[in-house]
């Protein structure tokens, strides 16, 4: 599609948006002269993208760098001195000394004459065309100087065409094809198509998925999608295509309604960790399209269905924008001004205070929200309720990977950029399903796994990975839920046992006296595969074949995520996974490493911000007088020096009556967390719930006060995603509320002051809160608006010793110093399946919605996936009865559901899998209240369940459903 | 929280550093420390008052250090 010129910056550089046609190269420097210029470029570059960057565009039409050059259009034929013909330059690589020439009359006349040829075939109706002005097409009709068409149909007839769908005879033409919108957000019309294979290589190239070819030949040819339609085809509409394609033939819907965007602002997905940057393209301050920005360092130009085109629920009319009170929860909402909500959520919260104590209330910060937001949040707990009860949803998902990373490398964080990829040659992926959770990095690793990487998946289920088109070597190992640490315990043994470890390694970066403690222990038989086999279910040869993979495959690089934290064991199998690391070297340089992929968009941001109950921003524990000083002095306050509650600690002192009011912002702990109906009593038990959010979420069910969000297009911050790359989030319209999040979290604390006489807080811009967090937090310190403008974006440690931030960690020593092993015995979790809950359920997600779905529910994502489904292999339905599409009953000790089933061998028979992804299907009624045995990470990973046929959703589900239609009503105003 | 959740919850801590080379009592002390706040910590100081019954006995020994 065309450039835009991003107004707030132009030219060169960093936000330099030129389409060069063809991919950057890395390679030594070749002199070459194109029209009497001279320029140097890396070997392997084309001439094409030479001559970009002299400033020449060469006309093009199958090109685009964002893939390999294809050469079928011959648009840019160059001649080159001493070359025989006209060579395409995006297909001719520079060689030192050449003399290119873009423009002659040969050429001239060549390009003429392709355009010609492509017109011929093409409606001329560029006035009404959804592309008009951003069609390249076009462009290079007005850049050859095509003036008139010479074919004319003959006498005798018609000129055969593929857009005329009757002839002037009326007569249907059987080339013609009709628009396929099955698609919600973009169409395919077939009448506008140029057949430069723009499409199908993007989603090859760039998404992964090949769901595209091409059909036919000359000018039968046609792109086709293995289907019916696009809907029914195996595309994930992650629009990759959508943006290669030069034409109107494939366009978002959204440009068809609105017309084309007038400017663009570079902001970050909201969705995922994998931290996605957007050009926001705009009309005034409607958003038109998001469109991948291919500076981000994160995604290189690409982007997911969720990020691309799910952004809807912005706008949506669930929204709410007032302030809203109430005395009690089974009271409808009444609206209020800001005053009148803020001083009421005051009083409420300094009445309990007052009355229950101190610690009597507390705070949960949001993995959505922005940095400064969080670090807000966790202030406004710390520094004006004067106690330490902060947490976030990471304590749900990757408190264990701080625990377990924080006790063997000495920091929480992923060791590497996403661009490491690139360089691995082995990739294990424990517990984490990347095609759905986090669908750009999984198409770059499936680049990498084209090219010949090896493949190790340790899961329960066989993940979509495991599919992915032309995979070579592949391990997987189908382990029974809740044997995490037995399994990477036994990968452990046999690199041990089998010599394959990194003695050199080891000895000059590792504590010796723990590696030897660990060396013993992990040698012993009891770890071996063949041991554990019966336990694990995973085959005592497949596991060391996926062993000895691993240690002497080169570079070895570990992804994982909730399958492998949400264990009572979480923490232990971190610390397995860091083991494994350094055993075998794998730390410390490109292409290895240990990363988890967190879940949220700002999951890893929320735990550096001091969001967790024990821990200042940047990790540092509160117990420790020097930091507390730091923030003593920056405050103006004394902290408490005592750990605070975590989330489940909460709900269990408010069911206890000493924990009595929440301010929530930006979470719904009743749908996400689990055991529901604990969590609802323990919010049903407190007296001052505030939930601040975009919807009246299910939390909100049990809410007194209701402080409406603002949406991530509403506001300037920062996001940091997996790679610990903090991004910046840039306000493209003004907040629906009325409030950015950071502006209602600081009235909201300024009213309380207000009542307790304390100085209040004047922030102006996040910009000053993120000064405040850089001179408080060491690894933060070099990190400001200005260098976040300059670099796009920059991964923490910043500070003096890295100005640039830091790409890679633990490179020459471990944070901690000397990497420590620990040792990881296997214990069993205490939830078993027996008679009476013979299977064991798993939890997961898929790639169209996003969490508990309260955005992605409110898009036309809910084509893909509008309920929860039960995947149950067909072994286990047969014995029950069931068959595919059958409401079943899904019970465990903690209560019961009902959902549909789905009959897979995916899962292993034993094995039941569902999402989380919908309120009514309430997994979490389900899942216990067991937890990680260092974290309280809850273990959403094992629930012994029984399954059984049922005639629909069960009477409680149908309480609830009343219940929350109850609690959300609003008073009408008068 | 129910005295039965926290017994579980502290002797899932003891079975961890039950594992562990070096001072297993003072890993479980300062493991408690670190992530228990003063209202569980003295619960579990009540139940051990009360007898313990059920803690695993590296909780009982680190009880003592609290
Ligand atoms: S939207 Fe993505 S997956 Fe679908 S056809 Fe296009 S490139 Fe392929
Ligand atoms: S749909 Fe677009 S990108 Fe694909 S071949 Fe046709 S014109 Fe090219
Ligand atoms: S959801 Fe994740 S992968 Fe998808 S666009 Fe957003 S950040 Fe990227
Ligand atoms: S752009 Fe080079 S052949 Fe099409």
């Amino acid at each position: 599609m065309k450039d835009f010129i991003i107004p707030w910056e132009t030219g060169t550089g960093v936000y330099d948006d030129v389409d060069r046609g063809t991919p950057a190269k890395t390679g030594k420097p070749v002199t070459l002269t194109i029209d009497g210029m001279e320029i140097t470029v890396p070997e392997g570059t084309s001439v094409m993208r030479a001559a970009s960057e002299l400033g020449i565009q060469v006309p093009k039409l199958c090109a685009t760098d964002s893939l390999e050059a294809f050469g079928s259009c011959r648009l840019c034929a160059v001649e080159i001195e001493g070359r025989r013909g006209t060579p395409t330059s995006c297909t001719t690589p520079v060689h030192a000394g050449m003399k290119v020439h873009t423009q002659t009359e040969k050429l001239r006349k060549l390009r003429k004459g392709v355009m010609e040829l492509y017109i011929s075939d093409h409606p001329l109706d560029c006035l009404t065309c959804a592309a008009n002005g951003d069609c390249e097409l076009q462009d290079m009709a007005g850049a050859v100087g095509l003036r008139d068409v010479r074919y004319e149909a003959p006498k005798s007839g018609v000129l055969a065409n593929h857009f005329e769908a009757r002839n002037t005879s009326g007569e249907a033409n059987p080339e013609w094809l009709p628009k396929d919108d099955s698609n919600p957000y973009f169409t395919y019309d077939p009448s506008k198509c140029i057949v430069c294979n723009r499409c199908v290589r993007a989603c090859e190239e760039v998404q992964g998925t090949f769901a595209l070819t091409i059909e036919g030949r000359g000018f039968d040819s046609r792109v086709a999608v293995g289907a019916e339609n696009f809907l029914a085809s195996d595309c994930v509409s992650c629009g990759a295509c959508v943006q290669a394609c030069p034409t109107a033939t494939l366009q978002e819907k959204s440009v068809i309604e609105m017309g084309t965007p007038d400017r663009s602002v570079v902001t970050t997905c909201a969705y995922c960790g994998v931290g996605c940057s957007f050009k926001a393209e705009m009309q005034g301050d409607q958003l038109v399209r998001m469109v991948p920005y291919k500076h981000g360092k994160a995604n290189r130009g690409h982007s997911c269905v969720k990020g691309r085109f799910a952004y809807g629920y912005a706008t949506h009319k669930d929204r709410i924008l007032h302030p809203m009170i109430r005395d009690s929860i089974d009271l409808p909402w009444r609206e209020v001004s800001w005053d009148e909500a803020l001083s009421f959520a005051a009083k409420k919260l300094v009445g309990l205070q007052e009355k229950y104590g101190q610690k009597s209330i507390g705070v949960i910060t949001s993995s959505r929200c922005t940095n400064e937001e969080t670090y807000l949040v966790q202030k406004l707990t710390r520094a004006v309720f004067g106690n330490n009860n902060t947490d976030t949803c990471a304590r749900v998902c990757h408190s264990p990977t701080g625990y377990g990373l924080g006790q063997t490398f000495g920091t929480s964080a992923g060791t590497q950029d996403f661009d490491s990829v690139e360089k691995s040659d082995v990739v294990m992926v424990i517990g984490a399903n990347p095609t759905d959770g986090h669908p750009v990095f999984a198409s770059r690793l499936r680049k990498r796994l084209r090219q010949g990487a090896k493949l190790i998946v340790v899961d329960p289920r066989r993940i979509d990975l495991l599919e992915t088109p032309h995979l070579g070597e592949a391990h997987h190992l189908a382990l029974r839920p809740g044997t995490n640490v037995a399994v990477v315990s036994a990968i452990a043994h046999v690199i041990v046992t089998e010599g394959l470890y990194d003695p050199t390694f080891i000895a000059e970066r590792c504590d010796l006296d723990a590696w030897e403690d660990y060396k013993a222990f992990i040698s012993d038989e009891r770890h071996a595969p063949e041991a554990t086999e019966a336990l694990t279910g995973v085959p005592a040869l497949t596991l060391r074949e996926a062993a000895r993979a691993f240690a002497q495959g080169g570079n070895g690089a570990i992804y994982y995520g909730l399958g492998v934290t949400e264990h009572s064991q979480g923490s232990t199998t971190v610390m397995a996974i860091a083991n494994l690391a350094m055993m075998t070297s794998n730390i410390g340089r490109e292409g290895v490493g240990v990363n988890p992929l967190r879940g949220q968009n700002n999951v890893q941001g929320s735990c550096d911000m001091g969001s967790f109950p024990h821990e200042l921003p940047g990790y540092r524990h509160v117990k420790l007088p020097e930091v507390r000083r730091i923030f003593e002095d920056t405050w103006g306050v004394a902290l408490d020096p005592e750990p605070g509650l975590r989330i489940p600690n909460m709900l269990d002192a408010a069911v206890d009556g000493t924990f009595k009011g929440l301010y929530c912002q930006g979470e719904d702990i009743l749908q996400s967390d689990p055991d529901t109906k604990h969590v609802a009593a323990g919010l049903a038990a407190m007296e001052c719930v505030i939930v601040h959010d975009l919807f009246l979420n299910e939390t909100a069910n049990y809410a007194h006060v209701f402080l409406p969000g603002s949406s991530f297009l509403e506001k300037d911050g920062t996001f940091t995603n997996a790679e610990r790359r903090i991004n910046r989030v840039r306000k493209v319209m003004a907040p629906k509320n009325g409030y950015e999040d950071w502006q209602v979290t600081q009235m909201l604390a300024n009213a309380v002051l207000k009542e307790t006489g304390g100085k209040p807080w004047n922030y102006t811009h996040p910009a000053e809160i993120m000064a405040e967090i850089a001179a408080t937090t060491p690894s933060f310190a070099g990190v400001d608006y200005a260098l976040l403008e300059e670099k796009g974006s920059v991964q923490w440690p910043c500070n003096e010793d890295h100005p640039d931030g830091t790409p890679l960690m633990h490179v020459d020593g471990f944070v901690r110093g000397k990497g420590r092993f620990i040792v990881t015995e296997y214990i069993a979790t205490d939830e078993k399946s027996g008679p009476r809950f013979p299977l064991l359920l798993t939890t997961g997600r898929i790639l169209s919605q996003y969490n508990v779905g309260a955005q992605t529910r409110r898009t036309e994502n809910v084509v893909w996936h509008d309920q929860d489904v039960l995947e149950i292999h067909p072994h286990d339905a047969e014995n029950r009865g069931l068959r595919d599409g059958d409401w079943v009953r899904l019970a465990s000790r903690s209560g019961e559901t009902s959902l549909r089933a789905k009959i897979t061998d995916r899962v292993s028979p034993g094995v039941v899998y569902t999402t989380f992804h919908h309120p009514d299907t309430q997994a979490n009624v389900i899942t216990t209240d067991y937890s990680d045995w260092a974290t309280n990470c809850p273990e959403y990973k094992v629930t012994a369940v029984q399954v059984s046929p049922s005639n629909g959703p069960s009477e409680w589900q149908e309480r609830y459903i009343a219940q929350a239609e109850q609690s959300r009503r609003i008073e009408a105003a008068e | 929280m129910t005295d039965a959740k926290m017994v579980l919850m502290a002797n899932q801590i003891a079975s961890f550093f039950e594992t562990q080379p070096g001072d297993q009592v003072a890993g479980v002390a300062v493991h408690l420390k670190d992530f228990w706040e003063p209202r569980m910590i003295s619960q579990l100081k009540t139940y051990l008052g009360q007898g313990g019954e059920g803690l695993h006995a590296l909780v009982v020994e680190a009880g003592q250090a609290l």
